[in-house]
Formats: C-alpha cells, sequence, structure tokens
C-alpha cells in the first residue's frame, strides 16, 4: 500500500513539474488575442456594448472584463464565432444591450438637413459628408447601421432604412424541413 | 444511329452522372417560328453574369430596333439592345426571373409594330479583322452564353497571351430533359451555327473544331454533319446520352479526356467551348451586323397543349409564349426557367423572357411532383456515385446541414456545379443542392460581411488618428500663440502650408479608398453556379490604396 | 419570401429509404428459408417477435423524441435491424433474450444516438454483443441441423419452447443445442486436435454419424447446414449488389481479406487452421459481409474508404476466429471497424474533378 502511494505521489510531482515547464517554456507571446477578437466583431462601431466602439470591446473580453454575448449587430454569428474563438459556450445575446435587428443604413432627409454637421461629429466612420450650413448625406456603402447619428439631429432628419435584398445579395435560404420542425 | 466520321473518335467517360426521362419529343415535332410581338417588352438590365448594364437612353425616347439600350459597366458586362421599335416607357424596378422572385431594374418598352431597323451592317470579311476587334464587336452586339449561364461571350473568346488553343467545341449536347431549343437550332439553321463557329474559330486561332451532339438527336446530327461536309477541320461528334454531359467541364473531359483545373478555366487547357445558340447570334452579329434581340425558346410540359420553340424577342412575357401554345395557365403547378434537373421556379407567368431563358416549362403536378419530405440521410453514398464532380455530397450535407462551412470548404464545396444529380438519386429526398447554395451564399455573405467590416476598422481607425492629430494640431497653435515673439512668421507660414498638406492628403487617401470600395461594391455578380470566373480572387481582402 | 419554390432539382428518380429497405428484406428470404430448411421453424417465430418489438420500440422512441411516427417509422428500417438481430440469435433462444437485444438495439444504439442516419454503431451488432456478453450461455447454444434432431419440433412446439421453455413431454433441451461449427472447431482446436481429425470426428457422412450417433457439424465445405445458409445469403447479396442497393466494395474487400488471411494460415498450417473456404462458408461469414457491414449509416462512405472498412472487417474477423475468446467475430469486427469510420473517411476521399487529389 505504502510504495503504491509514494510511487503515485512521485509520478504527480514529476508530472506537474513537466507540465508547469511546458507552460513557462511554450508560452505565447503577445497579444494577437485582441486582433483575433476585434476581426470578429461587425464593426459598426456602434457602442451598444457599453465599450466606445469594437476594439475597446475586444479588449475588455480579452481582459475578461466582458462577456461575448454583448454585440446585437453581430448577433448570433459573432456570438458563435468568439464562443469558437474562446472556447466558451455559446449563449444568448444580452439583452441589456439591445435585441437583434435587421439591417439599416442611415438617411438624411435632404430637405429638411439644415447642416449643423451634428451627424458627422457623431459618425464613427466618417461616412457622412457635408460642411457647416451645407445638406448633408449618408455614403450609404460605408455606413454601419449604428444609429449613432440619429440621437444628435436637431431636427429629426435622419432616418435608418432597411438594407432592402436585391438579386445580387439574395442568397438560398436554408432548407425547411417540415419533419424536424416537429420536433 | 451515329454514322459517318464521328464514330472513329476516341471518347472519354466522366464520373457519375444520371439518366433522368428525357421528354424532349414533345417539343420536336413542331418547327421553329417567330413568336408574336407582345404589347410591352421588359428588359432587364442584368441578364448575364457581371455587373448590370447601365441605361443610355430616356423614359419617352423613341427607340429602333436593334438600337443599344444600355451599355456594359466594367469588363464583366454585356449591353442590352432594343428588340424591336417603339418608345421606352419606364426605366425602374420590375420582376424579373429569379429564384428569389425579387425585382429589379428593367427598360420597359411599348413596340410601335413597325419593327425599323437601326442602322446596321454586316462585317464585311471579318478574316481581316484582328481578333482583338471581332471580340469587341461581339462584345457590342451583347452576346452572351446561351446555353444557360449567362457568361459574356466574348470574355471567353480571348485566349490571352501565348495561349495556343487547339480545340473549340460547339456544345450542342443540350442534355436537360425537356430543353429542345439547341436540337431545333442544329435542324434547322446549321449553316448560321457553322457561320459563327467560323468567326469564334478565327477569334481563337483554334485549329480543330468539335461539335458535340447527344445520340439522342439524330436529326441535328445529320443536319451538321451535311453542312460541314468537306470541312476537314470540323467534326461533329456523337456522345453518348448522360446528364449532365452538357456542363463544360464534364464536356471536355469527354471529348479530349483533359480535366479543366478546379480552379481554372477551360482556356488553361488549350480548349473553349460554345454553345451552338451563341455560335449562331456571333454569326448573325458578324455577318449581319444583328445585335442579340431575340432567341430560341422552348415551351413545354404538361400543361401546354402544343409544346413547341418560339423565336422570341428578348422581354417578351412568358405567359403570352405560354398563351401562344395553347397554355392553361390553371393547370400550371410550377412554372420553371430552364430545365427541371437546374432551373429555377418561378413566382409569377408575366415574367419577360431574357438572354439565357432556353426553356419555359409549365409542367403540371404530375409531371413534377411537390417535393417529398426530407429524412434522415443514410450515408449510402448513391449521391456520392452521382456526382459528375466526384464529390461526396454526403459529407457536404452533413457540414452544410449543420453550418460548419469551413469543413464543407475543405470537402470542395465550390467545385459543386450544382447540377442536381445528388438530389436526383437521393433516397431520403435531401434536397442536397439547397443546402450546397445555401452553404455557399452564407459563405459568400460572411465574406461581404467581412469586407464591410475591415473597411469600417479602417475609416474608424483613420476617424480617431484624425481627431487625436487635430486636437494635437489646436494644442500646437495655442502653444504657438502664447510663445508667438519667439517665433519668426515665417516659420508658422510653412507649419501651417505643411499642415494644409497633411489634411488634403489624408483627404486623398479616404477618397481612394472610396472609390476602391464602389468599384469593389459591383462586382459582385457571381450567384450562377456554372460561373466560369474563378471564385476567390475577387474576395481577396481589400488592399490599402497605393500612392 | 416564405413561398420560396424549391430548389432545382425539381425531379427525382424512384428510390426511396423505404424501398431500399424492403429490397435487402427482400434479399435476406434466399438465406432465411435454407436456415429454416436447417434448422427448423425457430428463427421465423424469433424475427417475427423481434419485428413487433423493433416497430413498438421505434414508435415508442419516436414519440418520446417529439418526432412525427409515421414518416419515420415507414422507413423500415428498424425491421431491418431487427431482422439482422434475429439471424444472430440461436433459433431456440428464449423470447426474453430476442426482446432484451432487439430493445437495446432500438433505443439505446439507434435513439439515443439520434435516430436512424446518425448511429455511428451497427444496432443490430450492438444488440448482438450486449447479449453475447450477458448471456453468453442463451447466446451460444445452437441447434443442430433438423434431420440430427431426436424429434423435429413444429412451428408451434418451437413457439412454446421460446415463449414458455416447455418442451415436448419427454425431451431434453440438451438433446437439441450444442455448439456451432466455429465453436466445436475452436474448443476442439484448443484441445489440441488436429482440423483433420476434427473432421474426421464430426465431419462424417449421415449414415456413418448416425451409426456412431456422433451429430456432423462439418458439411461439404462449411459448418453443416450453415454452408448453405451462407450459399443463400451469397444469393441475395449479389442481387442486392446487381439492383445497386450496395455497393461492391465492402463485400468483395471483406471476403477478400478473410479469404486471403484464412489461405496463408491454412497454407501455412493445415492441421491447425480451417480452409479459407470454411470460413468463408460459416458463421455469419455472408450474411456480415452483403447485410451488416454493408449497413450505409455505419459504414465508411467513399468508395476507396469502403474497400478500406471491408477489408478491416475481413481481418479482423480471421484474427478473433482464430485466436480470440469468440466462436464468431462479425459483430466485434464490424463495432471496431465502425470506431475507425470517422478516421476512415477523413483519409479516404475520391479524388474530385480537375484536381489533384491534396
Amino acid at each position: 500500500m505504502l510504495p503504491a502511494i509514494i510511487v503515485l505521489s512521485v509520478l504527480a510531482i514529476i508530472f506537474g513539474l513537466l507540465l508547469g515547464f511546458a507552460a513557462i517554456r511554450f508560452k505565447v507571446e503577445g497579444d494577437p488575442l485582441v486582433d483575433k477578437i476585434d476581426a470578429q466583431l461587425p464593426q459598426t462601431q456602434c457602442g451598444q456594448c457599453s465599450y466606445p466602439g469594437c476594439r475597446p470591446y475586444a479588449e475588455a473580453i480579452a481582459k475578461g472584463e466582458a462577456d461575448i454575448n454583448q454585440c446585437p449587430p453581430g448577433g448570433e454569428t459573432t456570438i458563435m464565432a468568439l464562443a469558437d474563438l474562446l472556447d466558451r459556450d455559446p449563449k444568448p445575446l444580452n439583452p441589456e444591450n439591445g435585441v437583434i435587428k435587421e439591417k439599416t443604413v442611415a438617411v438624411i432627409d435632404e430637405t429638411r438637413c439644415i447642416g449643423c454637421t451634428l451627424c458627422i461629429q457623431a459618425c464613427p466612420v466618417d461616412a457622412i459628408l457635408g460642411a457647416a450650413k451645407h445638406m448633408h448625406t449618408v455614403i450609404a456603402s460605408e455606413c454601419t447601421g449604428c444609429d449613432l447619428c440619429v440621437e444628435p439631429c436637431p431636427v429629426d432628419c435622419i432616418d435608418m432604412v432597411p438594407v432592402g435584398q436585391d438579386i445580387l445579395t439574395w442568397k438560398w435560404p436554408y432548407p425547411d424541413n417540415p419533419l424536424e420542425k416537429a420536433s | 444511329m451515329s454514322q459517318g466520321a464521328g464514330t472513329t473518335r476516341r471518347l472519354w467517360k466522366f464520373h457519375g452522372g444520371v439518366h433522368p426521362p428525357l421528354h424532349k419529343d414533345i417539343s420536336t415535332t413542331l418547327p421553329v417560328r417567330a413568336a408574336r410581338l407582345p404589347d410591352r417588352l421588359v428588359l432587364p438590365l442584368h441578364q448575364h453574369i457581371g455587373e448590370p448594364a447601365e441605361p443610355i437612353v430616356g423614359k419617352g425616347e423613341k427607340i429602333l430596333k436593334g438600337q443599344m439600350l444600355a451599355r456594359p459597366q466594367g469588363y464583366v458586362s454585356a449591353p442590352v439592345h432594343a428588340p424591336t421599335s417603339g418608345t421606352v416607357t419606364d426605366i425602374g424596378n420590375h420582376p424579373v426571373p429569379h429564384p428569389s422572385g425579387l425585382s429589379a431594374p428593367c427598360l420597359v418598352i411599348e413596340p410601335d409594330g413597325e419593327e425599323r431597323w437601326i442602322d446596321h451592317q454586316a462585317v464585311e470579311d471579318y478574316t481581316a479583322l484582328p481578333p482583338s476587334e471581332l471580340r469587341n464587336l461581339i462584345r457590342e452586339a451583347g452576346i452572351v452564353g446561351l446555353g444557360g449561364a449567362g457568361f459574356p461571350a466574348y470574355i471567353k473568346y480571348n485566349p490571352g497571351h501565348q495561349k495556343v488553343i487547339q480545340t473549340l467545341i460547339l456544345n450542342g449536347v443540350e442534355c436537360e430533359p425537356y430543353i429542345t431549343c439547341d436540337d431545333m437550332l442544329m435542324r434547322e439553321a446549321p449553316q448560321d451555327i457553322l457561320g459563327g463557329l467560323r468567326v469564334i474559330q478565327h477569334a481563337l486561332q483554334a485549329r480543330e473544331c468539335l461539335i458535340a451532339i447527344e445520340d439522342n438527336k439524330p436529326q441535328a446530327i445529320a443536319s451538321l454533319q451535311q453542312a460541314t461536309a468537306g470541312c476537314d477541320d470540323i467534326e461533329v461528334v456523337p456522345v453518348p446520352t448522360v446528364y449532365p454531359q452538357g456542363s463544360e467541364k464534364q464536356l471536355i473531359k469527354v471529348l479530349t479526356g483533359k480535366e479543366v483545373p478546379a480552379d481554372g478555366l477551360a482556356l488553361n487547357i488549350g480548349v473553349v467551348c460554345a454553345n451552338v445558340g451563341t455560335a449562331a447570334a456571333v454569326h448573325r452579329a458578324i455577318n449581319r451586323g444583328e445585335p442579340l434581340i431575340s432567341r430560341y425558346v422552348t415551351i413545354t410540359g404538361g400543361a401546354v397543349a402544343a409544346p413547341r420553340n418560339l423565336d422570341v424577342l428578348l422581354g417578351t412575357p412568358m405567359n403570352a409564349l405560354i398563351g401562344e401554345c395553347d397554355g392553361d395557365p390553371a393547370r400550371i403547378a410550377r412554372l420553371i426557367m430552364g430545365g427541371p434537373m437546374m432551373g429555377f421556379a418561378l413566382h409569377r407567368h408575366d415574367l419577360p423572357v431574357i438572354k439565357t431563358t432556353n426553356c419555359i416549362l409549365a409542367a403540371t403536378a404530375s409531371d413534377l411532383p411537390p417535393p417529398r419530405p426530407e429524412l434522415p440521410c443514410i450515408r449510402c453514398g448513391a449521391c456520392a456515385d452521382a456526382c459528375p464532380v466526384n464529390l461526396l455530397p454526403q459529407q457536404l450535407y452533413w457540414y452544410s446541414k449543420h453550418r460548419n462551412l469551413d469543413r464543407a470548404q475543405e470537402y470542395d464545396l465550390f467545385d459543386c456545379i450544382e447540377c442536381g444529380c445528388c438530389s436526383y438519386v437521393c433516397p431520403s429526398h435531401i434536397p442536397l443542392v439547397q443546402y450546397f447554395r445555401y452553404a455557399k451564399g452564407d459563405i459568400w455573405t460572411q465574406e461581404r460581411e467581412k469586407e464591410k467590416s475591415d473597411i469600417a476598422r479602417r475609416r474608424h481607425e483613420f476617424r480617431q488618428f484624425r481627431i487625436e492629430r487635430e486636437k494635437a494640431e489646436r494644442k500646437a497653435r495655442r502653444a504657438r500663440k502664447k510663445a508667438d515673439g519667439a517665433q519668426s512668421e515665417r516659420e508658422r507660414k510653412k507649419a501651417e502650408i505643411q499642415a494644409a498638406i497633411a489634411r488634403t492628403q489624408a483627404r486623398r487617401q479616404a477618397a481612394m479608398k472610396e472609390a476602391e470600395k464602389r468599384r469593389k461594391a459591383h462586382g459582385r455578380g457571381r450567384q450562377k453556379a456554372m460561373d466560369e470566373s474563378p471564385r476567390a480572387p475577387d474576395n481577396a481582402p481589400e488592399k490599402e490604396p497605393r500612392k | 419570401m416564405n413561398t420560396l419554390p424549391p430548389s432545382s432539382p425539381h425531379t427525382l428518380a424512384a428510390a426511396s429509404v423505404t424501398r431500399t429497405m424492403l429490397q435487402v428484406i427482400l434479399a435476406l428470404i434466399p438465406g432465411l428459408a435454407v436456415y429454416i430448411w436447417f434448422f427448423g421453424w425457430g428463427i421465423s417465430i424469433n424475427i417475427a417477435f423481434a419485428v413487433t418489438v423493433a416497430v413498438a420500440a421505434e414508435a415508442v422512441m419516436l414519440s418520446l423524441r417529439k418526432r412525427p411516427v409515421l414518416p419515420y417509422i415507414s422507413d423500415c428500417s428498424a425491421i431491418v435491424t431487427a431482422i439482422l438481430l434475429a439471424f444472430a440469435i440461436p433459433p431456440l433462444a428464449p423470447w426474453w433474450i430476442t426482446f432484451t437485444g432487439v430493445l437495446f438495439a432500438i433505443v439505446v444504439a439507434k435513439h439515443l444516438y439520434g435516430g436512424l442516419g446518425y448511429n455511428p454503431f451497427n444496432p443490430a451488432m450492438v444488440g448482438y454483443v450486449m447479449l453475447l456478453i450477458s448471456f453468453p450461455r442463451e447466446m451460444t447454444s445452437w441447434t443442430p441441423t433438423v434431420n440430427f434432431l431426436p424429434h423435429e419440433l413444429g412451428f408451434m412446439e418451437h413457439a412454446i419452447f421460446i415463449f414458455t421453455g416447455q418442451l415436448p413431454a419427454g425431451l431434453a433441451i440438451d438433446a437439441f443445442t450444442e455448439a456451432s461449427p466455429l465453436d466445436t472447431l475452436k474448443t476442439n482446436l484448443g484441445l489440441g486436435n488436429t482440423v483433420s481429425e476434427i473432421k474426421a470426428q464430426l465431419g462424417l457422412d449421415e449414415a456413418t454419424s448416425r451409426l456412431l450417433s456422433v451429430i456432423p457439424i462439418f458439411g461439404v465445405f462449411g459448418g453443416k447446414g450453415w454452408e448453405w445458409v451462407n450459399v443463400g445469403f451469397l444469393a441475395g447479396g449479389l442481387w442486392l449488389i446487381y439492383k445497386k442497393i450496395i455497393g461492391w466494395q465492402i463485400p468483395v474487400a471483406m471476403l477478400g481479406a478473410l479469404g486471403t488471411m484464412s489461405l496463408l494460415f491454412f497454407l501455412f498450417d493445415p492441421a491447425q487452421y480451417a480452409s479459407p473456404v470454411f470460413h468463408l462458408f460459416s458463421g455469419a461469414t455472408m450474411l456480415a459481409a452483403f447485410f451488416i457491414a454493408t449497413d450505409p449509416v455505419t459504414a465508411a462512405t467513399s468508395p476507396s474508404g469502403r474497400l478500406v472498412y471491408g477489408a478491416g472487417i475481413g481481418v479482423l474477423m480471421y484474427i478473433i476466429r482464430a485466436w480470440g475468446g469468440y466462436p464468431d467475430s462479425v459483430a466485434f469486427a464490424v463495432l471496431l471497424m465502425n470506431m475507425a469510420v470517422p478516421i476512415i473517411d477523413h483519409y479516404f476521399k475520391p479524388r474530385v474533378f480537375g484536381r489533384n487529389g491534396d
């Protein structure tokens, strides 16, 4: 009995040391994790995650301060990708951060715009063109649909319009199986 | 049935394939005639693979038959011409034949019934023209592949530098059930096909020409053999019937034994393939000066009493054609553009005929029963046995179903040609092709979104950089004001100029980024399976604009 | 677009899972007929009972899993599993053997893994192995051919015995059971006898063996009676290949591997190792080759992978038969190769058109 305990203890110690050594010796240097997390985020820079942009949120996730389910624009895809990347269990979107909405772009009603430049200052990706006292317009292809320009507008002339599908972006839907739906 | 010269040629086989019932006889009994001129023609601006055409006429403008109405945008694109004379009554979104059932930009024409042609003339001696000029004429005539994919034809006729085209193949295989428009064209207009063949051969400087026809079309074989009698460099090759032999890469394998590399083009192995209908269109464009404004369309299926082929002006509504063939709209359970293996079901009956409409299949419920419910895959491998690309559809299905898109790509998802053989033979009635289409679409969407988010990230980072810089500049200015005396006027001015230069440069950089983005945003017209263009390159992440 | 029309292809061939399964059942009939001819009605009662239990278990499991019962149960796969398992159970085994085995196969091996198409292990073989390990005595008490029984049991007598354990008056169960030919061979080889000695003792023609009151276990080229059952399965299996219900790869590879292995050892030492023909036509060889190993769900999926998979089963079968602890080895060989399927599938992919097999 005693020899067995001794042998096992010695083995445990040896393997423990080996593991400890390996952890130090083969440690991955640098912090590519933030970049990797950032790459999974949709870059809307909308701040719904309660961080001032996608990169700060990525840093918070990397530090373990933020959870992976705080990004409504990324939705399920982003949560799955992050869960996969960080080897965590996927979880549903945190409702405190918002709900998953259809993708939208901002459209400025150019007849009502007074050219105050407030929306230009709010836009995180410089997707609004215009100068003081001149009508502004949104570059639709650059707009991330973050909603941040809606709030500052004093005349309420910005609408978030859903991005329609056209025959170039349309894709075949997931086949629907009436038998499996029953479950 | 194949007699004559064709019998000596060695033929190869491709893996898999199926033999669905063909139902071709029903639409070959009546001769082809021109369809009636409808009251209204709707011409989608995007009838081909690539970028949509851009209208060059205005609403209300009077137009002549054959006049170019929309010009190509970019390299992979094709113009649209007026099928008849009349007035442009609308330019805007209208329903188009597309699996989505969505609308797309179209030109609407009200014919005046006079059929007045615009000035046009044949090329007197195309052999005197350099190939590049011939290609340009083909492009100007709006010719795209009429076999179904609709790839702009002129691009295929460009062998590029130092490429020698050994073989030009005319594809008269027409392996899809029900469709007979190529068959009828070969029977009735072999001289047009031959004329086009000679033009394409000249453009490519191809050494030998093969005309491949499945052996279930003896009349077409005889007709072309007669037309090409005495032409040493042209051979009519009857090939044994098997679906999907009409697919370009499979046909090339059958005729030459060579496999087109999965990521490559037929050009890479010195072969060019063209549909017989496309050849006839080339003939009309070069030898008569007429752009592509009409095509042969098979109107068939159990819901039409007199199935036949019609010579149809592009833009003609399909219900008019069905009516012309004594069709009963009430009996149509599924209206399909193309054949039952690869065609797509339409949401409504009044959609216009476009350049890629080879067949309108008005099928009753007994022709094409509704899909049966999908049962679990038993991995029997019937799909793998039938796959002409030698994929493992059962594995692709597994990964597509469970949205494991990376693994699906490892199993060469993008080599799938969506021919439908796997779904056809599946004992569990799994809509395999739809799973693969879904998976491909999802991958493309993800790539698109990734690209978009990369741009947004760069723009955001640039904005932060700009704000920082402006802050620093303001600070510096304030500091300078405080210590104004210490600094000479000249130096301050210089610094201001420097700052202005920096600002302009930043602006220019942003503008270039935008221009590039714009350019990219258009180059995404790849939804067709048998698309010729290699799939990956245009998804490569956007590069920083160079100065 | 909720009314999106279906994707192409719009036409389907007549194939269906139900049809496939029914054809498999049809192909089992010659083997079954020969089986009944040689070993009596017991098998038919076992099959009928097993099928009933399997269908009931399937229905219960489907409704527990909240699946529509009718579309799934009508695929007939549970019936095939039940028949195959019944073939693996001795014809005079008591009813609860069949009952437990079938239940285990359907409930645990099939539905707990996700139902048809998701089970990694062949349900019939899982059921059989469970029985063999749990009830070795019942599972190894086979019957000799009927003409060597003291009394030829009728259909009802079989049924009464299976369900109540009662034999007709004056008969003892020992007279009706013996070890299977493969088992006998193994035991006798273990006792130091050579194959030819065993054959000389137990492979006599009918008249002599009656005279010596020895039950012959060797037939003309395989186990007595079993050789013809195997021929029956072979015939059914060839028909399945002809009808393209199964591919040729697994049977050919499996029989080829088993034949090659046994031939090598037979040539090396005919006294210690039975001939290839004996191996190919004894026990469940042909049933395994055409009906068990070819279960598509649990087999490797690419043609080349199937060759490897079949060959693996053949080699394992021979190893277990020759040196293992169990007389027949189909179930263990099949289950072991089931485990290897993911790795086979990973390494044996066909060369895709236009690619260089990378």
